[in-house]
């Protein structure tokens, strides 16, 4: 509850060392396929940074990428501090951004101080019943929630695929598979002129209300309990399956809005390609980040800056994009093995 | 430095093992001779598992010098310490419980060769299993045997693997006193044979009746080495304390909190429970429990005492028959409403059962109180703070630091934290599962006069254990439990370890008073 300097420095510190070695390595495998390819590392990087940090439209990218990183990395990060292992925001996020479209297909008379917050209500109902079948089959203890969240991803995509071949399918783009657009009260409102939307607003509300549940109240200590030691916790009756529950409701919500707000703000209908695999980034985020808010606005600014330079370098250098999804895979699989590693040597 | 100038077994000089700031070893000089039972006496913390640890190779030392047979040896490796002849008998056991007899043995020997030599092997059990008395179906799963016989394939697989110096950690912790007894006979013959024997302990009453010498260990140093015949009980003890007088708590007996007595508290009513994997299930079991009594349940442990507790808590439901707290039907309430009935639940291995390691003291305190300190969604840390000195000071335990982490605290504080915790809301049935288990003579002693004094103010108390001496000395009735049935209940003047030991192992009333 009350951390000491010394625990928060070393929080800091280890935090620190993971912002610093996910960015060497990410600086590295690029500058090794830039030399490869004959192209100068240094300048490409220069470039890039440039593009970035120089103007406002490339930092307003950035944030429009780290909307749902840090979305999904919270939809991973609740679970984690029960124990529960949530790979599965990739198709929560579909699922949210599924019955979000339902509504503002269903309902375009509604003015938009009502239907927005209806399709925010169902982008997390939508993600939160996906996570929650997830959640019911770990509570009864029939499938491990790592398997199953991980096969609902391949799940979703091909639930929006039949609807936007088929029922929903667009009148006016029909060689095209995707919804019709929303009407205007259906979309979410952006700001300063640029794609930065009012989902900012719902991840950073979220880390701070998964901040203050997991330090302040009585929910985050029996959570922190049950992830703790569930034995004890269960022999101390905090009830372990209404948690599992709730939590797995709530995460999968929580990737449901980063779906929605998807659809609204950036696509105004559903398409096909709605994440490239944001679901999956943000695990990663969360890991890095050991579930720490302050830690997943770090690496998710650094996720997001990677991929933006891929995009960049794609553009610029004539490098696939395909690089940014091996390194962050190489990325993934490190942090996994220097855990086992830890575990087995304890 | 033997006095008869024979070169020892094992020697171990200026042995230094810290982890972090922690010594937790400091030893000048240790040494174990063949033919000898060498009692490794101390109370918890004071750095006899390291000790043993070290010499198995299970920890390197940060200094030190090892010595087997006089010749200088670095046990880097459990695999080392069995190539020199050392070998040891873990508190868990390590067989591998869907393999037979023969394959746990087997599969322990050094080089086995890839056709195992199945007949040979099998004499040698044999042979050695006469002699020693460690007689065991080869062909039984280890899984299925019982704890005593699983103990006998551990010291015979160690014996075939060619040990001539073995360690046994808290051997007699698991077993029926008989067991006990065989356990004793087996080492005397192997200490006829020549082998070297470690056995550690905190058990007074073992270390006299079995050890040739004995070692007290305290704060990670050999503090004495007493041949046992000048040992006396007193030297010991005070060797195992130090100049720290043997302190029990305060009374705690106050007239005012007296609570009536003889109200029903608890009452099972022919209850069966068919258990999960690996548990035992509970048979028909009927029992009552009064406000100020004790009832102990003796056995031999995976005869379904745990499961007994648990059913109780509410952790398990019954199949069948009916569970009453006062009178009420319980047997469906979460373990949260039994708790909040005012049961409270005494485990052992409180870093297990009762505790979370990663949280503070404080929070672990507050943990299991349901709704009572809650403020708004979260928690009235200043109500919590000020019961719980209230409850630290009644019972005489000294006030723990809040902001440390559970894991960072020793098997006895992390015990205090828990009974704290669970008599500060003046419960009115304490479930005791194996209270003392793993707790030093100190903390026995404390933890029994606690049990006995809330009994006294009217709790009713359940008080599960294998230690008889434990159970004679706390408990107002006695009943025995036998694979997941009661099998017998005894009054105080039958509290008699001939009496109750054989029903621990499944032998009826009328058999053993013949």
């Amino acid at each position: 509850m009350r951390l000491d300097g010394a625990t928060l420095w070393a929080c800091a510190s280890a935090r620190a060392k993971g912002f610093a070695f996910v960015t060497a390595a990410a600086l590295g495998v690029f500058a090794t396929l830039l030399v490869a390819a004959g192209k100068d590392p240094l300048e490409a990087y220069i470039d890039t940074l440039t593009y970035v940090f120089g103007n406002a439209y490339g930092f307003s990218e950035l944030l429009v990428r780290m909307i749902p990183l840090m979305l999904t990395a919270v939809a991973a990060a609740l679970p984690a501090r029960i124990g529960l292992i949530n790979v599965g925001a990739e198709g929560q996020l579909y699922m949210g951004a599924w019955l979000a479209t339902a509504g503002a297909l269903a309902l375009p008379d509604l003015p938009a101080f009502v239907l927005l917050p209806l399709l925010t209500l169902l982008g997390f109902v939508g993600g939160g019943l996906w996570a929650l079948v997830a959640g019911v089959l770990r509570a009864l203890r029939l499938v491990n929630e790592t398997i199953s969240t991980l096969l609902l991803n391949y799940i979703a995509p091909l639930i929006v695929s039949y609807f936007i071949f088929g029922p929903w399918r667009s009148p006016e783009t029909a060689s095209y598979p995707q919804s019709p657009a929303f009407v205007e009260a259906a979309r979410l409102p952006t700001f300063f002129h640029s794609r930065v939307h009012f989902g900012l607003v719902y991840a950073l509300a979220s880390l701070v209300l998964y901040w203050l549940v997991m330090t302040r109240t009585r929910i985050g200590l029996d959570m922190r309990a049950i992830g703790g030691n569930p034995e004890a916790a269960q022999r101390l009756g905090i009830p372990i399956i209404r948690y599992i529950l709730t939590v797995m409701f709530i995460a999968g919500g929580v990737a449901g809005l980063a779906g929605m707000a998807e659809v609204t703000a950036i696509q105004g209908r559903l398409v096909s390609e709605l994440s490239p695999g944001y679901g999956f980034i943000g695990f990663l985020v969360s890991w890095l980040a050991g579930s720490s808010a302050a830690g997943i606005v770090t690496m998710s600014f650094l996720f997001a800056l990677i991929s933006s330079v891929g995009d960049i370098l794609q553009i610029t250098q004539g490098v696939p994009y395909a690089v940014v999804n091996i390194l962050m895979a190489v990325i993934l699989f490190i942090v996994l093995g220097r855990h086992s590693v830890g575990s087995v040597a304890r | 430095m033997t006095a008869e100038g024979e070169t020892p077994l094992l020697e171990a000089k200026g042995i230094v093992k810290r982890f972090g700031a922690l010594v937790a070893n400091e030893i000048s000089d240790f040494s174990v001779r063949g033919g000898e039972v060498l009692a490794l006496l101390g109370e918890n913390g004071a750095g006899k598992s390291t000790l043993a640890k070290i010499l198995y190779g299970y920890y390197t030392p940060d200094a030190g010098e090892i010595f087997v047979n006089g010749r200088q040896v670095e046990i880097a490796s459990p695999r080392d310490a069995r190539a020199l002849g050392i070998g040891m008998v873990f508190q868990n056991f390590t067989l591998i419980p869907a393999l037979s007899v023969f394959d746990n043995v087997a599969l322990f020997q050094k080089n086995l060769p890839a056709v195992v030599p199945r007949a040979e092997i099998l004499e040698r059990m044999r042979r050695y299993a006469g002699r020693f008395r460690l007689a065991v179906d080869p062909w039984m799963q280890a899984g299925q045997l019982a704890v005593g016989d699983q103990q006998k394939v551990e010291i015979l697989k160690q014996l075939l693997a060619g040990a001539r110096m073995l360690i046994l950690d808290e051997p007699t912790k698991v077993l029926a006193p008989q067991e006990s007894e065989g356990l004793f006979e087996t080492l005397a013959e192997l200490r006829a044979e020549g082998l070297g024997i470690v056995l550690i302990t905190h058990k007074l009453r073992e270390v006299l009746a079995c050890a040739d010498r004995i070692a007290v260990m305290r704060h990670g140093r050999v503090v004495g080495v007493v041949d046992r015949r000048e040992a006396k009980e007193e030297d010991l003890l005070a060797l195992m304390f130090g100049d720290k007088p043997m302190q029990l708590p305060p009374p705690l007996l106050d007239p005012a909190g007296r609570h009536d007595r003889g109200i029903r508290a608890l009452e099972l009513v022919d209850v069966s429970s068919s258990g999960g994997a690996g548990q035992t299930p509970l048979r028909n079991i009927s029992m009552k429990l009064q406000s100020g009594e004790i009832v102990g349940i003796a056995g031999v442990s995976g005869n379904g005492q745990r499961e007994f507790g648990d059913l109780i808590l509410g952790l398990q439901r019954p199949d069948a028959g009916i569970k009453l707290l006062w009178g009420e039907d319980a047997s469906r309430w979460s373990v949260a409403a039994v708790r909040d009935k005012g049961v409270a639940s005494v485990p052992d291995d409180p870093l297990a059962l009762a505790c979370v390691p990663g949280l503070t003291v404080r929070e672990n305190l507050v943990l299991g109180s349901g709704e009572r300190y809650s403020a708004g969604l979260g928690v009235d840390w200043r109500r919590l703070d000020a019961d719980m000195n209230r409850s630290f000071a009644r019972l005489g335990f000294p006030r723990p630091n809040l902001e440390a982490r559970a894991a960072t605290l020793s098997g006895g504080n992390l015990q205090r934290i828990v009974l704290a915790r669970e008599l500060a809301q003046q419960p009115r049935l304490i479930v005791a599962l194996y209270p003392t288990r793993g707790l030093d003579a100190r903390s026995t002693m404390m933890v029994r006069a606690l049990l006995r004094d809330m009994r006294d103010r009217g709790a009713a108390v359940l008080l599960i254990s294998e230690d008889l001496d434990e159970l004679f000395e706390v408990s107002d009735r006695l009943l025995v439990l036998f694979h997941g049935a009661i099998a017998a209940e005894f009054t105080p003047e039958d509290f008699r370890a001939d009496l109750v030991g054989p029903l621990m192992v499944g032998a009826t009333e009328q058999s053993d008073a013949a």
